[in-house]
């Protein structure tokens, strides 16, 4: 079972790597990954130093081309299939199929991973990927229940990696277009949802407002902790009722199932978080690894320590956790 | 380039409400006087809808066949269990209706049977290339993705693949997002498992409003739609020049036939037509690349 790790910067990428991640995603700077992100994100000058860092360490690199290319803009998108092979990246992470078998028929021996972006939730769509791009990974949308992931497991031709740790996506990945609504921005378009440029924030009478794109997210009350004002995040009012209509701040954590993905042959764990901090992913890799290797080589003595716990809800979002979609009363 | 100036065709896309079953038929029994072409049967939406089973949609198919339209039954837009898989398989080999694919999962059943099919919107073209491995699988007609603007969609239709036609989503309270977990059973505290049909008491969907009072979404089971309610009515005229060849109008609870009226008015040419009086806001935003909830248009209803 790899464990894959974010990384939206050098730092961070050191920091996975010299914390035992197996596997390190990063993307370009610009619209052709999801994590389109001021400050973030590789030129080819760091990405070369990245990969080279990471086989001197035995890691692998994987670069994020997960957004979906428009008619305008189509040849940004394919050229950096071009310099993802030419960096000498170990995989692709594609969403749009158009790009897929470009990839494929241009890069034969580039391995293509299927992006979560790429909304693929049963066994069926799965292999229609590997059938006509040799897709060998698909990375699963955090929706399936622990036994639905089981389910497509067993009959998926592909590796599968599944979301482990970091932030919940409440929609389906890929299918969601909430942001853009707002904003005229999201993820597959344009690579970031909720983007800071449409956050506005105002303080009226000891409230302080949240607004994207001009429309009020949420309000917060003294001696409450203001979150980012990500669109599925907010506090909205139906009928009479104000509540988090779509989900409270929560983060994914499922050390707890880890033994049962081992069971089910997870190839891979993946870590959120490219526009996180190297400490948090030098934090969540740290625990991660331990977690990993206790687990595969003791499976029946595994046990979630509370250390591990401690630490990672020191860098949660909300500082809570919950394992969402795997366990089904979420839903 | 398939580009025809002829007027376009117009479609009833799928119910995406959960309505009593009385409501659905006496709706369907109406669509059949409507002046549209094509229309797209079948839940979509959540697969523990059952007020109407696959056989029943495909009675209604039957209906509208035998009154001189095109019937086409959608698969659901978010496959998560093996009873999902199962209603997709039976929609896919319906044996005699055209299947509209809403995943790729249904693209994939739909190829291996050489059934030509339409691509849904929630296949994410948003470009020719991936029209073009849609069509060889056997798309026969696609949808844009509703945020595509005008601009994408007509570059696409102008290389797009012999013989495909477009149809774009022209009216109705957009798809915005779908989830794994239900939205409506949340606000009742129920979990999805346990939602009591609750979808049932929202003929429209359940209003979603900011804390300053402004409408802002719809819940609608596992889906999010938006608030305002998208029409290209005052653009139809950029529709026809790109080459659509199909516009859809998404049911809604109120003025749907008046609306289908107007629709085709206007997609014969008629000047000043508009959406009947007492309409709700509606936006435009997406057509035009900027944010979804815009209105370009300066014609409010």
């Amino acid at each position: 079972m790899r464990l894959v790790c974010p990384a939206g910067t050098p730092p961070s990428l050191k920091a996975a790597v010299d914390c035992g991640a197996d596997d390190v995603y990063l993307g370009f700077k610009g619209e052709t990954n999801a994590r389109n992100f001021a400050g973030l994100n590789f030129d080819d000058a760091s990405i070369r130093n990245g990969i080279g860092y990471a086989h001197d360490h035995g890691a692998k690199v994987l670069v994020a081309l997960n957004t979906f290319p428009q008619p305008g803009t189509w040849p940004r998108w394919q050229e950096a299939v071009d310099r993802a092979a030419a960096l000498g990246a170990d995989a692709i992470i594609v969403a749009d199929t158009g790009l897929m078998r470009y990839a494929a028929r241009t890069h034969p021996g580039l391995r293509i991973h299927l992006s979560v972006q790429g909304s693929a939730t049963s066994h069926e769509a799965i292999n229609f990927y590997h059938e006509h791009f040799g897709v060998a990974r698909a990375v699963l949308p955090r929706v399936l229940s622990i036994e639905q992931v089981e389910k497509v497991l067993e009959r998926a031709q592909v590796e599968v990696e599944v979301f482990g740790f970091g932030s919940l996506s409440i929609m389906v990945e890929g299918r969601c277009v909430l942001s853009s609504y707002a904003t005229g921005e999201s993820p597959n378009t344009h690579g970031g949802c909720s983007p800071a440029k449409a956050v506005r924030w105002l303080e009226k009478d000891g409230t302080l407002e949240s607004r994207l794109g001009g429309v009020l997210i949420d309000r917060f009350g003294a001696g409450e902790n203001p979150g980012y004002p990500t669109l599925c995040r907010g506090r909205f009012v139906v009928n009479d009722d104000v509540y988090y209509a779509f989900e409270e701040p929560t983060s994914l954590n499922t050390l707890e199932l880890l033994p049962k993905f081992h069971a089910m042959g997870v190839a891979a764990v993946k870590i959120e978080g490219r526009q996180r901090s190297p400490r948090y992913v030098e934090t969540v890799t740290r625990v991660w690894r331990e977690a990993i290797d206790e687990c595969t080589s003791q499976p029946q003595r595994y046990r979630v320590r509370p250390a591990w716990q401690e630490a990672l809800a020191g860098i949660s979002e909300g500082r809570q956790c919950t394992l969402g979609a795997y366990h089904r009363p979420w839903k | 380039m398939t580009a025809s100036r002829r007027a376009p065709r117009l479609s009833l896309g799928p119910l995406t409400y959960y309505w009593p079953r009385e409501r659905v038929m006496a709706f369907y029994e109406q669509a059949l006087s409507w002046p549209v072409d094509i229309v797209y049967l079948g839940e979509t939406v959540c697969s523990r809808r059952h007020e109407l089973r696959l056989a029943d949609w495909i009675a209604l198919a039957e209906r509208f066949e035998a009154a001189g339209k095109e019937a086409v039954l959608s698969t659901c837009e978010l496959i998560e269990s093996d009873a999902d898989l199962r209603l997709m398989r039976s929609v896919v080999g319906n044996g005699r209706f055209r299947v509209e694919a809403n995943d790729m999962g249904a693209v994939r059943l739909l190829s291996e049977r050489s059934l030509p099919f339409v691509a849904g919107p929630f296949l994410n073209v948003y470009n020719t290339q991936a029209l073009e491995i849609l069509a060889e699988a056997g798309a026969v007609r696609w949808l844009p993705p509703v945020d595509l603007p005008a601009a994408g969609v007509r570059e696409i239709v102008r290389n797009a693949p012999a013989g495909i036609d477009t149809e774009i989503f022209a009216y109705g309270r957009l798809p915005l997002a779908v989830s794994a977990r239900c939205f409506t059973a949340r606000y009742h505290n129920l979990t999805k498992d346990h939602c009591d049909y609750r979808c049932l008491d929202d003929p429209d969907g359940m209003a979603l409003r900011t804390q300053d009072g402004e409408p802002f979404l719809v819940l609608n089971g596992v889906q999010t739609q938006s608030g305002r309610v998208m029409s290209l009515l005052p653009w139809l005229g950029d529709c026809i020049a790109l080459g659509a060849g199909v516009l859809r109008l998404s049911p809604r609870a109120a003025q749907m036939g008046p609306v289908m009226e107007a629709f085709a008015r206007a997609a014969r040419g008629e000047a000043e037509v508009h959406l009947p009086e007492g309409h709700d806001p509606t936006c435009d935003g997406y057509w035009h690349g900027r944010a979804g909830m815009d209105l370009v248009a300066a014609q409010a209803p």
